[in-house]
């Protein structure tokens, strides 16, 4: 690994979105549109938006940066950038970590954006501290960017790395709690949602919401959704192959 | 497998390639060489050297392994037998990562990036650090003068035409001051004018440079911009050896001819094995 290529690839990557305000705009502003929307869809129950936007926020970098770092690294794959990346003296490890940053930045920026309009203005009603939504937000985006890079090993097109968003993050998304909570499913499903890491996104931030210190579980959540995003991280690392057939 | 008479010694190099004999180390030696893609093999036991400092043309029609042989050469092909020496290492040696530079056939470079953050950022990962700020502000400047992108610098590679784009491609190639050139169809849809003046560069770059380079093609015509040639078919090497020496020795006026006289006698000593002469009226 080498720390000037790898902030050069992150400032290649953030230099391409650049190019495309379009998908800047829609990348920072639809979370805080859907957040709106949901306020006055739970205008009658505050209570009910207090808990579902919690969860949303940690939600929505997940699903931004899966889909961005999916189609990205695809283009990387297919326009022949990545061959050409890997027969240089580039690290595998630097071109994962360069994208990681470039997406871990915009993906704080959405976080904070969204966060900073949910609770100032919106009345999200957090007893925690919102900087720690703000680190479950970014580990959300790490995770979602991890697995983004990680399926579009197996997509041959964009078209189908667009169909990987609902097969890898619907399943996640009813049973992480978002709809009921999870030790009211059927205990087949709760099992599977523990080893589901959107899960501990959702309980993170559930967390923050209820309790006005870091709790224990809080610190597991954190250090779950961490850990899985660095797993699978390396897992993306091992579809790069400099070899190729 | 090896039916062509002349080998890497060269026996008979021609007087305008015998006044630089001084180069004749070799920068690709490859022996018993095979690729294999799926259950196809790809590649059947090559032998063949790519001479230090010259421009080597890798021709032969679509589908004959040509890039195949190139990305074994360059070290990204998977499933590669036999011996393959590069500068001095095995093929695909880390080392060679910033000593060779690779023009893939469709152009590899970002088009939601202008031509000068295209170079400057693969210069970043060829010369990383602060250091190296005036030795990358360079190298693009000369790259983006050498394949002529200068009034095109700033703009998206994506809004380029199919030539242009491609010449940002062996921009990239170029960045870095390689050893050894390797690119793939590099002038293929390109108008004349085009083709000569890049065809000057390699020349150039051989020349004052000393670069190595490999070229493939499947227009025949480019042969004779060759030191030397490599002739291609169907995954095995037919002729290694300078135009002038494939012309006469096969007694014809263009290298084209002379590879159709080497595809039809390779055809026949398939045929009826044993007997040395080949029909004489062309393919079709």
């Amino acid at each position: 690994m080498n720390s000037a290529r790898t902030l050069a690839t992150a400032a290649r990557v953030l230099r391409q979105l650049r190019h495309d305000p379009r998908s800047i705009a829609l990348m920072l502003l639809v979370p805080c549109l859907m957040l709106f929307l949901l306020r006055y869809v739970f205008d009658g129950s505050p209570g009910t938006f207090d808990n579902i936007g919690a969860s949303l926020l940690g939600i929505f970098p997940l699903i931004t940066m899966f889909l961005v770092t999916s189609i990205a690294t695809l283009r990387e794959r297919t326009s022949g950038t990545l061959e050409r990346l890997l027969a240089m003296p580039l690290g595998k490890g630097d071109l994962i970590a360069g994208y990681a940053l470039a997406f871990g930045l915009l993906a704080v920026i959405q976080s904070a954006l969204a966060t900073g309009l949910a609770v100032w203005f919106l009345g999200l009603d957090v007893i925690g501290s919102p900087w720690l939504l703000l680190l479950v937000a970014l580990l959300d985006a790490l995770l979602g960017t991890a697995l983004g890079l990680f399926v579009s090993a197996f997509a041959a097109s964009e078209f189908q790395a667009v169909q990987f968003m609902p097969a890898v993050i619907f399943p996640q998304l009813l049973l992480c709690g978002l709809f009921t909570p999870r030790d009211r499913m059927a205990p087949a499903l709760e099992a599977i949602s523990d080893v589901l890491p959107m899960s501990y996104a959702v309980d993170g931030m559930n967390e923050v919401l209820r309790h006005p210190e870091i709790t224990g579980d809080f610190v597991r959540d954190a250090l779950v959704v961490a850990g899985c995003a660095v797993l699978v991280l390396a897992l993306g690392a091992a579809t790069l192959r400099r070899r190729t057939a | 497998m090896v039916n062509y008479p002349t080998g890497a010694t060269g026996a008979t190099e021609p007087a305008h390639a015998a006044d630089n004999t001084t180069d004749t180390a070799a920068a690709v030696t490859a022996h018993s060489l095979t690729a294999v893609r799926g259950e196809r093999t790809v590649l059947r036991g090559l032998d063949f050297t790519v001479p230090a400092g010259r421009i080597t043309g890798l021709l032969g029609p679509s589908g004959c392994g040509k890039t195949t042989l190139m990305r074994a050469i360059v070290g990204t092909q998977a499933k590669v037998g036999g011996t393959l020496q590069v500068l001095g290492r095995p093929a695909g040696d880390p080392d060679l990562r910033s000593r060779i530079g690779y023009v893939t056939q469709d152009p590899s470079v970002y088009d939601d990036l202008t031509v000068r953050q295209n170079l400057d950022y693969f210069a970043a990962v060829l010369y990383p650090g602060r250091a190296h700020r005036h030795d990358r502000r360079t190298a693009v400047d000369r790259a983006i003068t050498d394949v002529d992108l200068t009034s095109h610098a700033d703009a998206l590679a994506g809004r380029l035409s199919g030539g242009q784009r491609s010449r940002v491609s062996l921009a990239v190639a170029l960045l870095g001051t390689p050893e050894l050139l390797v690119l793939d169809e590099p002038t293929v849809g390109l108008d004349p004018v085009l083709r000569r003046d890049l065809w000057n560069l390699f020349h150039q770059i051989a020349a004052d440079r000393g670069t190595t380079l490999l070229v493939s093609s499947h227009v025949m015509d480019e042969a004779e911009r060759c030191h030397r040639l490599l002739l291609m078919r169907e995954g095995e090497i037919l002729a290694e050896d300078t135009p002038e020496a494939l012309r006469h020795r096969n007694d014809t006026a263009t290298v084209e001819e002379a590879f159709l006289h080497l595809v039809d006698a390779a055809a026949a000593r398939a045929a009826h094995p044993g007997t040395g002469h080949a029909p004489e009226e062309p393919r079709s």
